[in-house]
């Protein structure tokens, strides 16, 4: 490699690393989709030959390794990866008019543990025994005792549990990084109730990361012990498993699911809150309008972090968890629906009487507005006990968690790559295959995600390599093949996508820095940006982040950088 | 003639949109209408509870889904790009306030609501005179104990467990409650009796599910965890695992029989001579 190579990939530029952390969740989502598409392939067909799959025929071990690894992938090196890390590093400092993060050595060691940890988990599929088979959720006892407890428990889970580790530093730090870049590196006259909601967004899920991955950090640890040098945290005494009586004495495995959920639950939110950032920012710039209610955005947003860290238990109402608390939990999360609701408004109100612009990004953030809806409401009905009873471990689960927290997570990373693809490459990309590619992504994600409602509700149980074991499970398979079929035209979709971003990298047309006409501060350097963003122009901000269609206004927008003496009639508020 | 194509563009995708949207609607509310996907039957009356709360639920988010996914296809229509001036609304504190009470009473109410068909069996035990059955799981068996004659659990030593040896369980064979104890590999209970279902497990955490109780329950090792339930229909229901606990989760299944009095009777006789 040339010294110039790795002087670019071991670059300390925001910009540098928000792409390469970006590339590295594109393989990731690659990886996590392929596995999905082996998955439902298997639930359509069971008998059906596979590629990458040892004997051909999936046994159920092989079957849930692509569960673990699965969810594991999506959720930490997808959903928390790109819409925070790669967006949030790259675009942060440019909106917040720095010229880096606050520690940028920091942010590149960031990336660097992220990536190892993504190698480490991978190789968890080519060690004696095979990947986990816990879940990503990785409950012990199952997760605790070593390969007695089935193939894929030995080396396979310590590798899984080794590279959660990993990331739970690489997140610990990048999140420092982001909270203090927010607070400590805002250009003169960037006040908090100037940032764009896109800042405030990956501000709190900054705040959010660096409580819940901590705790995550500390109970892996606590597993590892478990596992390797004989505790019992997680294990109580007298288990046999396999005829085999078990040497632990006095854990307790509720407390890993405490401990678990206490960041799984934010988790969600770390995924999901980026993505309203991006949306709030997309609507009011493609319907020519400032965002309806932006105090009221800064405090569901916030809301929505506070909440979060209160609600965990509700995926434990049938765990052996107090009932009593079960309820307490069930009240919290009913109320994490009022902010929630409150931001569906204020979006319809961002939209309601502008001047909608229907470009690829908009298409995308309209998306992410009508599967938030939906699968933000299909919540309430897991949020009762009761009604969890009969819901609880189906389907129905699965569908409400991809479409809240992975498809409309997705559709803001989306939204935000088309959005700022401009600005990081200096090309724009092909605006019809990019409406080509939104329609069918939206149709497929609905096709594939409502039917799965209706399979938990006929009691259709998630983590079942095959359904063959109870009769009533058996007369659902129709609803598995069509999910399948939906599945893989959906997958195939994305290569419109890939092919719209690489070609268009390579020879899009050129782009102007402010494509959009938009106000935030990213659009007032060059696109791409040079490597010290503003370089030795003092940027100060004289305004709030959405001016939009402000009357008197000579255009229909005002950027942040703008002095009032320039925009005509020198009247409007600082 | 630049600006009129792009309106042409802005209409057309604006009204698929609001199709995609109108289409989407449409067909979640024919398919619940139809109740073609359903929970079968309730057994016991805290099922009917739930089953109501359910489909309290489902009208109010029902309507919800409906209208937000309707207000966001006609906004969306309404306010294409027609060469028009985008109006300058940046917000409206009172219509916000107003909202977030509406959504905290709909929301909070909905769960103060669902309340009862909880507390009913999972704050309250069960009534006296309840039919105690011990659920133990195990990769990947459930097997059932029933007290016998004394209505005494005899005691259980890990250390005692031994499938080959015919004591899957440990039950210590010095324990005199444990002599008539009965161990079952199929869930017979009487019907309008009400049954307390003591859940354990040996090994990993697993689950029992019945979906004519519309009953969930973990069996977490180290934990004895009881849940009740009065069935009132004689029937055969599958019981299944759904808490993932390795390679033969899916097939961790077991039957609950509702049999008369009189059945079950004849039920703990032939089993207590099989011992």
């Amino acid at each position: 490699m040339s010294a110039r190579g790795a002087a670019r990939l071991f670059s300390t530029d925001h910009k540098v690393i928000g792409l390469q952390y970006l590339f590295l969740s594109l393989i990731a989502v690659t990886t996590g989709m392929i596995l999905s598409l082996l998955m439902r392939y298997h639930l359509a067909w069971p008998a059906g030959r596979l590629p990458f799959i040892t004997g051909g025929i999936m046994t159920p071990e092989q079957y849930l390794a692509l569960v673990t690894m699965h969810g594991t992938i999506m959720v930490f090196f997808v959903l928390t990866t790109a819409p925070q890390n790669a967006f949030g590093t790259y675009f942060l400092p440019l909106q917040i008019g720095a010229r880096e993060m606050a520690f940028p050595v920091l942010n590149m060691l960031g990336f660097w543990l992220t990536s190892a940890a993504f190698i480490v988990l991978l190789a968890a599929f080519f060690v004696q025994g095979g990947a986990p088979i816990s879940g990503w959720t990785a409950y012990p006892p199952l997760s605790g005792l070593g390969d007695i407890t089935g193939p894929g428990e030995g080396m396979g889970q310590t590798l899984w549990i080794v590279s959660i580790l990993i990331f739970c530093v690489a997140s610990v730090i990048s999140s420092i990084n982001f909270i203090a870049t927010t607070i400590e590196m805002r250009a003169s006259g960037m006040k908090m109730m100037r940032m764009p909601l896109t800042v405030w967004a990956w501000f709190i899920t900054s705040i959010l990361i660096l409580l819940s991955f901590s705790v995550l950090l500390a109970a892996g640890v606590l597993l590892l012990l478990d596992r390797s040098f004989g505790t019992s945290f997680f294990v109580p005494a007298g288990l046999v498993v396999t005829g085999q009586l078990q040497s632990h004495s006095g854990g307790s495995p509720l407390l890993w699911q405490h401990l678990f959920w206490f960041f799984g639950h934010p988790e969600v939110y770390i995924a999901i809150l980026p993505g309203m950032g991006v949306t709030s920012q997309l609507l009011s710039n493609f319907s020519r309008k400032p965002v309806f209610g932006y105090p009221a955005m800064v405090v569901t947003l916030s809301a929505i972090g506070v909440l979060g860290f209160s609600v965990w238990g509700h995926h434990m109402f049938v765990s052996g968890m107090s009932p009593y608390s079960g309820f307490t939990f069930s009240v919290l999360t009913m109320s994490i629906a009022v902010p929630s609701a409150a931001k569906t408004f204020n979006w319809i109100g961002t939209l309601w009487g502008g001047k909608i612009q229907f470009r690829t990004p908009m298409l995308f953030a309209l998306g992410f507005v009508s599967i938030f809806i939906t699968g933000g409401l299909s919540g309430i009905f897991l949020a009762q006990p009761a009604v969890d009873n009969m819901l609880h471990a189906t389907y129905f689960v699965v569908a409400h968690l991809h479409l809240v927290m992975g498809v409309a997570a997705i559709f803001g990373v989306f939204a935000a790559t088309y959005y700022w693809f401009p600005k990081m490459f200096g090309r724009v990309m092909n605006e019809t295959l990019g409406k080509l590619h939104f329609w069918l992504t939206f149709a497929g994600a609905y096709a594939i995600f409502v039917p799965m409602h209706f399979l938990g509700i006929a009691g259709g149980i998630r983590r079942y390599a095959d359904d063959s074991g109870a009769a009533y499970l058996v007369g659902l398979q129709p609803l598995h093949a069509f999910m399948t079929v939906a599945a893989f035209c959906t997958a195939a979709v994305q290569l419109i996508f890939f092919w719209n971003f690489f070609a268009s990298m390579k020879s899009g047309a050129p782009a102007t820095p402010n494509p959009w006409d938009a106000t935030t501060l990213e659009w007032a350097v060059p696109s791409p940006p040079p490597p010290d963003n503003f370089g030795s122009t003092k940027i100060t901000v004289y305004r709030g982040p959405y001016e939009y269609s402000v009357p008197g206004a000579p255009a229909d927008f005002i950027p942040q950088n703008l002095p009032p003496t320039t925009t005509g009639d020198g009247g409007f508020p600082a | 003639m630049r600006t009129k194509n792009r309106q042409t563009g802005s209409t057309l995708a604006a009204v698929l949109f609001a199709l995609a949207i109108l289409v989407l609607v449409a067909h979640v509310v024919i398919i619940f209408a139809s109740r073609q996907y359903a929970a079968p039957a309730p057994i016991t009356a805290n099922a009917v509870d739930i089953d109501r709360q359910y489909r309290l639920t489902l009208w109010v988010i029902g309507i919800l889904f409906v209208a937000s996914q309707l207000a966001l296809a006609l906004a969306v229509f309404l306010f294409r790009d027609r060469g028009q001036r985008a109006r300058f609304l940046p917000g409206n504190v009172a219509i916000e306030i107003v909202g977030a009470t509406a959504a905290i009473i709909i929301f909070l109410g909905l769960g103060f609501m669902g309340r009862k068909a909880w507390a009913a069996v999972r704050y309250a035990g069960p009534p006296t005179g309840s039919v105690q059955i011990e659920v133990t799981e195990m990769q990947f068996q459930f097997v059932f104990r029933y007290p016998g004659p004394d209505g005494q659990f005899g005691r259980i030593d890990p250390a005692l467990i031994s499938a080959a040896t015919g004591n899957p369980l440990g039950i210590d064979p010095n324990s005199p409650e444990g002599r008539d104890d009965i161990v079952t590999g199929t869930l017979a209970v009487p019907v309008n009796r009400p049954i307390e279902l003591l859940i354990r497990s040996q090994d990993v955490i697993h689950s029992f599910f019945v979906r004519e109780l519309r009953l969930q329950q973990d069996a977490v090792p180290g934990m004895v965890i009881p849940i009740h339930f009065t069935p009132d229909k004689i029937g055969n229901y599958a019981i299944v695992c759904t808490q993932l606990c390795g390679l033969g989760h899916s097939k961790m299944h077991a039957v609950l029989q509702v049999m008369s009095e009189s059945d079950y009777e004849n039920f703990l006789k032939q089993q207590a001579a099989a011992q």
